[in-house]
């Protein structure tokens, strides 16, 4: 029980590592900046301009925090 | 084949061309160190589940709806891209050591020296099988990620497939050609370029999924593209006015810290 539990921990951190890598703020920034996107696509202001500030702003920080590490 | 048909091409074939030089190396590793005929074996190995697994998510993503396709793939697209340009510019900058085949290969080369040799089943040697099993699909699921979302977003999985093909068989050949791990690639630079290809594919394609309107349809994307690279680039300059380990006089032979097969 102990090893399929270990496996399974292994199989989680292996695709959490694949997908979300050293900086989970950079995921749970995407994901925001897709639900802000889509929240504003829905008014009639445009909304195609969030997404490339969204990474104006995040990779700095990413990269800031790194830095100081 | 179109505008972006020809960045498709591109984006693909540099991000397979890293991956392919990486998993290259620790088949050479192994291949050199213990057993070529393993090794092999764990290449075929890798090559067949690599093969399942994208008959069984290729029909699968090509089957959901393009918008809700594009919202996916564009925002893992996104955290993808910004992942290894995040790396790319740290690495550029001299805050972290650059990716290095030749010392990545010498440290493989004596792990698989001082392992123990273990026969199993028809594998006559079980380290070098794993090891050269584990580096190509490892970096291959990250072949399989970039061809099956680039392909299916653009409607175009065989040009993405012929991509990456072409990428691995130039590596491929050039490996074996030289016996040697490729350090002369530009790997540093050529994972620069890719990180800024997924970021803006991604931004484009999350941008489109979420309802957005780009301005100009597709040829945003030869705005947003510079655009990227000329920010990563600046970030790039202002990290390296802040100093580092190795800041300034970025060391072509850095040591890195460990081989991670999946490090973008």
């Amino acid at each position: 029980m102990r090893t399929l539990t270990g496996r399974l921990r292994a199989f989680g951190a292996f695709w959490y590592d694949f997908v979300v890598g050293d900086d989970w703020r950079v995921a749970a920034s995407v994901v925001v900046a897709l639900a802000v996107t889509y929240g504003v696509s829905r008014t009639s202001v445009p909304a195609w301009w969030i997404m490339p500030v969204g990474v104006v702003l995040v990779l700095p920080w990413s990269l800031w925090r790194a830095r100081r590490k | 084949m179109t505008g972006t048909g020809g960045a498709l091409f591109a984006a693909v074939f540099l991000a397979c061309a890293v991956e392919a030089v990486e998993a290259v190396t620790i088949v050479l590793a192994a291949g050199t160190a213990r057993s070529w005929r393993s090794a092999g074996y764990g290449v075929v190995a890798a090559l067949a589940a690599l093969a399942v697994i994208t008959a069984a998510l290729g029909p699968a993503l090509t089957a959901i709806p393009l918008d809700a396709l594009r919202l996916l793939v564009g925002g893992l697209l996104l955290v993808f891209g910004l992942q290894w340009l995040r790396k790319a510019v740290l690495r550029a900058s001299g805050h972290k050591d650059l990716h290095d085949e030749d010392a990545i290969f010498a440290r493989q080369l004596e792990k698989a020296r001082t392992a123990e040799a273990q026969r199993r089943g028809a594998v006559p040697d079980w380290y070098s099988f794993t090891l050269s099993f584990k580096g190509v699909l490892l970096e291959g699921l990250e072949v399989v990620f970039i061809v099956l979302t680039f392909g299916a977003n653009d409607h175009d999985v065989p040009l993405a497939a012929v991509a990456a093909l072409c990428a691995a068989a130039v590596v491929v050949a050039a490996g074996f050609a030289v016996k040697a791990p490729l350090a002369k690639v530009p790997e540093n630079t050529m994972k620069f370029a890719v990180g800024v290809m997924l970021t803006s594919f991604g931004v484009f394609w999350g941008g489109e999924g979420a309802q957005a309107h780009w301005p100009g349809s597709d040829a945003a994307l030869l705005v947003i593209v510079p655009v990227v690279a000329v920010f990563a680039i600046a970030l790039t300059a202002v990290l390296r006015t802040q100093g580092g380990p190795g800041a300034g006089a970025a060391p072509a032979g850095a040591p890195t810290a460990a081989l991670d097969p999946v490090e973008h």
